[in-house]
């Protein structure tokens, strides 16, 4: 295969992978990986770099977009990044000395939980009655809804943080934004409305991942032919994503797409645990 | 009452500046990966595609600020990539620095504080042990 037949097809899947990362909120990244391992042989630590650089452009691309909106809660946002930048940054330090068996496997372990909480209840109800802790750090805000501005509160601040700092750690190890996890800490253990964590957590997902990229790129992971079809595909496909998704309902997409991705987390573990890596 | 809302406006403000600077970034770097991509393909395109199941790591040319930015003098193509690369990597970076100021305007002390935190592990982790 030429380099040029290899970088159009790339293109086209990592434009898929973007697609897909939107419409089912699970970010470019986390479909690049199995893209890049499974489909086109690439070594896994090429993958990870070029998932890295995936969920930083879907990150910032769409960010950019909800803060418009003004949902995105920047100061809770920035708390919680003490807890994922310093996982990131352990999570880069381990990688080195893990076998890339473990991660392939450690990486369909977190697309399966990814895929099932895609497909979880959403947490729509606002707190009236937050923690101490939270009013000491000015978690506590408000956003836009159509029927006029909500004003939530929100607690289990520490237990959020925790959650924060493995969620950090996956980033760092495995490349990946782990939104997923991000937003279990947000809605699940903060009570944040699923609007207000969804958009945060995307917000975050740039920084963490900006954390131990550098690391990855003075490692070799980021290789500029694998690099720039998988930059500029996934931002391609993130982009339709979001256009598609003001005027679809995806939830039926997300189902199909969820039931994809357990397959192909499946067949990440298998092949970490039969030594493909 | 008066204080809290211009107080309101301010961040909302902040906001949207920061939502552009993000935009500005990807873009900017998307550019540059295209131009860079697109010489790439010019020089190599037609040469069979690197064993990239087998992995180079440090091996690889373009890991240092210096080789990237000496490439790019050179019109190498993979120095324009990895420079490209390096515009999307700094886009996050510089929005903590705006939050900074924009915290240090709102003489949120605490928020300044848990900013630079932030600022200082991503720095470390970036100037820590590197390669220039």
């Amino acid at each position: 295969m030429s380099i040029l037949t290899f970088t159009l097809i790339l293109i086209l899947g990592a434009y898929l992978a973007g697609l897909v990362g939107s419409l089912t909120g699970l970010g470019g990244g986390v479909v690049v990986i199995p893209l890049l391992t499974l489909v086109f042989h690439v070594d896994i630590r090429y993958a990870i770099g070029a998932a890295l650089l995936a969920s930083i452009a879907n990150s910032s691309g769409a960010a950019s977009a909800y803060i418009k909106e003004g949902i995105t809660n920047i100061r809770l946002g920035m708390f919680l990044e003490i807890a994922t930048t310093v996982g990131a940054v352990i999570g880069a330090l381990i990688a080195v000395y893990t076998p890339t068996n473990t991660i392939a496997i450690l990486f369909g372990s977190v697309l399966l939980f990814s895929a099932a909480m895609t497909l979880r209840k959403k947490n729509q109800v606002a707190l009236t009655e937050g923690s101490k802790l939270s009013a000491i750090l000015k978690l506590n805000s408000s956003y836009p809804t159509p029927t006029g501005t909500v004003d939530y509160k929100l607690k289990n601040v520490g237990a959020g943080f925790s959650i924060m700092t493995v969620a950090g750690l996956m980033s760092g190890l495995l490349g990946i934004g782990s939104g997923a996890l991000k937003v279990l800490a947000m809605d699940t253990a903060m009570k944040i409305p699923f609007k207000v964590s969804t958009t945060t957590s995307n917000f975050m997902i740039g920084v963490t991942a900006a954390a131990s990229a550098v690391v990855y790129l003075q490692r070799g992971y980021m290789d500029p032919g694998i690099a720039f079809p998988v930059v500029l595909g996934v931002l391609g496909g993130a982009f339709t994503g979001a256009k598609l998704l003001t005027s679809i309902n995806p939830s039926t997409l997300r189902i199909i797409f969820c039931i994809a991705i357990t397959f192909v987390a499946f067949e990440m573990i298998y092949n970490g645990y039969q030594h493909k890596f | 009452m008066k204080n809290i809302s211009t107080h309101l406006i301010q961040d909302r403000d902040v906001e949207k500046i920061v939502g552009k600077l993000l935009r500005f970034g990807v873009i900017t770097a998307s550019i540059v990966v295209l131009a860079g991509g697109i010489l790439f393909l010019i020089q190599y395109g037609t040469a069979a595609r690197p064993d990239y199941h087998i992995f180079k790591g440090e091996e690889n040319s373009y890991i240092t600020f210096k080789g990237i930015f000496m490439g790019i003098f050179t019109l190498k193509p993979m120095a324009i990539i990895q420079f490209g690369v390096l515009l999307l990597i700094i886009t996050p970076i510089m929005r903590i620095v705006f939050s900074l100021f924009a915290f240090v305007i709102e003489k949120d002390k605490m928020y300044v504080i848990i900013t630079l935190i932030v600022l200082a592990i991503i720095l470390g982790s970036t100037f820590g042990g590197l390669k220039i």
